[in-house]
């Protein structure tokens, strides 16, 4: 298998999730299954295939520097679990 | 053993737009929290990002004016990391396909000019600002979006400075530069300009580069300055040690003067970045780059030359006067109505500057306008005050913003420069001081220094300098053969 628990284990912690010891195999599983998938592309000969960041054949898609209203505070705020004078609360970060 | 420091640096500058990079949402400064925000930049479902086109022309210039190369094409990526005050839970930056490469800054070290080359430069948008509570029992951060969004360029130097001095000087530069465009404020209080800087050092001689450390939260110039030296030292002293340096991210106490283990990097910098899907590829076509040439500015550099050639003043002068545009624009304006212009110099860089500094304020807010200082200026060559009674006119104006006319009538401050008055005056020493005066006739003609003083002294300092020399010489020449 290409993909190893400790390759899930690290993608997890990434992804800022817990595993139980029991989604650990079945997501190795899985994605081991995308990834052979996705390999089927290996088998293609792209030789005279151009480099691409992006399907849609449009370029310089701008908008002028206007300022536009923005939502009110509380608006922002509706969605928001914790609030407080304003501001988004959330558990104490360093650094 | 003798060592010597590899400095890079990564520098971040907000862009001077109306509105943020990938929205409409405003940018200025200093607003309540959370009020200047929309569902792109919260990074709310189904939305979609569309670049502000002044952005990237803003990056342009900028790399217009080091001398780098803007790619034909360039494509934005998302930098995936975890932070309350990123919604999105990425950043949309430039990784693969930046705007440009290549530029240099030019920096002037006591003993040589020196190149520092610029790797990279490249648009990003700004996250949003945290700010943790200071006291240890409250145990949240509150998080401010108004940031997020806001335009940036960062720019990468090579590890071409050596010293932290030089990275001072490296700075200064890049932030001159960039208020000559006009498209960063430079302020770094307001974060409108901030500093990474990764650091170094091996033993002289070894050319493999040494572990470097990322160093974070240097809040001004002076501050990555001593954070720099302090860094440079900590590694030094590790290395003596026969220990190795770890390759880590540490963050710089302001305050204490210290700096801290943020994290490992092994833990933390694995940003997986890929193509933003939400974006389009950036192409630069050749015209576009030149009308953006054409509409450039004059750039420091530039400026300075012309001020040493057009208004002959020495390099150093020019250097100072030329340090801000608006201390340039300044000083012109001082030369087109009074063209002498090392006076003017001489006066714009001891007495503005010094007011200046010592009322914490920028040219822009000084109420002494070019014309109210020329008229001073012309008040000297006119023979109306002396080049001392000047300075203290100058001071008071600032303190009034009176003109200088009105101040010398209202104080009476005029030189005395009628002769006929003078002579009066001169007659009354000399009659005063009959011994001096013969001592003075005896060959003591040291004592004419007496005399000028008994006469300032009489006249307050009133009496113009130069004519109270000649009406004395004269009088105790003239009365010699009487007598």
């Amino acid at each position: 298998m290409a993909i190893t628990l400790k390759d899930v284990e690290y993608v997890a912690e990434l992804a800022n999730l817990e595993l139980s010891q029991k989604e650990k195999f079945k997501f190795q599983k899985e994605l081991d299954n995308i990834i052979k998938y996705i390999d089927q592309l290996n088998e293609l000969n792209t030789e005279n295939v151009p480099v691409t960041s992006h399907v849609i054949p449009l370029e310089n898609v701008f908008r002028e520097d206007r300022a536009l209203p923005s939502l009110s505070q509380d608006q922002a705020l509706a969605n928001a679990p914790q609030k407080k004078d304003g501001f988004f609360k959330v558990p104490k970060v360093i650094g | 053993m003798e060592y010597e420091s590899i400095i890079g640096l990564e520098v971040h500058a907000q862009l001077l737009t109306e509105s943020k990079i990938f929205c409409g949402c405003s940018t200025i400064f200093g607003s309540p929290p959370n009020t200047q925000t929309c569902p792109v930049c919260l990074g709310l479902p189904g939305v979609l990002p569309v670049i502000n086109r002044k952005a990237v022309e803003h990056g342009i210039k900028t790399v217009l004016a080091v001398g780098g190369k803007v790619h034909a094409e360039s494509i934005f990526a998302r930098k995936n990391y975890f932070y309350p005050d990123l919604p999105k839970g990425y950043q949309i930056s430039q990784y693969e396909k930046p705007l440009s490469t290549g530029g240099f800054i030019e920096i002037d070290t006591d003993s040589v000019k020196k190149k520092i080359k610029i790797n990279r430069i490249h648009l990003e948008e700004d996250a949003g600002k945290s700010m943790h509570p200071d006291d240890e029992s409250d145990d949240e951060t509150s998080v401010d979006m108004n940031r997020c969004g806001i335009p940036l360029i960062e720019i990468v130097s090579e590890p071409d400075i050596a010293s932290p001095e030089e990275a001072y000087l490296y700075l200064t530069k890049l932030r001159q530069i960039l208020q000559y465009l006009g498209i960063c404020s430079g302020n770094m209080e307001e974060g409108a300009l901030r500093c990474d800087a990764n650091v170094s050092v091996r033993p002289m001689g070894v050319e493999k580069f040494g572990i470097n450390t990322e160093v974070k939260n240097m809040n001004s110039f002076r501050g990555v300055e001593k954070a720099l030296s302090y860094e440079i030292e900590r590694q030094i002293e590790i290395l003596e040690k026969g220990g190795t340096v770890v390759k880590e991210t540490l963050l710089w106490d302001e305050k204490k003067q210290i700096s801290s283990v943020m994290r490992t990097k092994e833990e933390s910098h694995d940003y997986r970045y890929f193509p933003e899907p939400d974006l389009v590829t950036l192409a630069v076509s050749e015209e576009w780059i030149d009308q953006i040439k054409r509409s450039l500015p004059e750039l420091p550099e530039q400026k300075k030359q012309r001020f040493v050639t057009q208004y002959e003043i020495p390099e150093y002068d020019a250097g100072v006067l030329t340090s801000s545009k608006e201390l340039a624009d300044y000083y012109e304006e001082c030369v087109k109505y009074h063209p002498e212009s090392k006076m003017v110099s001489n006066w714009v860089m001891g007495e503005v500057l010094r007011e200046l500094k010592e009322r914490k304020i920028g040219i822009k807010n000084f109420k002494i306008a070019p014309t109210d200082l020329t008229d001073l200026l012309r008040l000297i060559d006119e023979g109306i005050i002396s080049g001392k009674m000047a300075k203290e006119i100058f001071a008071e104006m600032t303190e009034t913003g009176k003109s200088a006319s009105e101040i010398i009538s209202e104080k009476g401050l005029a030189q005395i420069t009628d002769e006929e008055e003078l002579s009066r005056i001169v007659e009354e020493v000399l009659t005063d001081n009959p011994e001096n005066v013969k001592m003075y006739r005896a060959g003591k003609e040291k004592l004419l220094g007496f005399f000028v003083g008994q006469v300032m002294k009489r006249t307050e300092g009133k009496a113009n300098p130069k004519l109270v020399n000649e009406v004395l010489k004269a009088k105790l020449s003239e009365n010699r053969d009487e007598k």
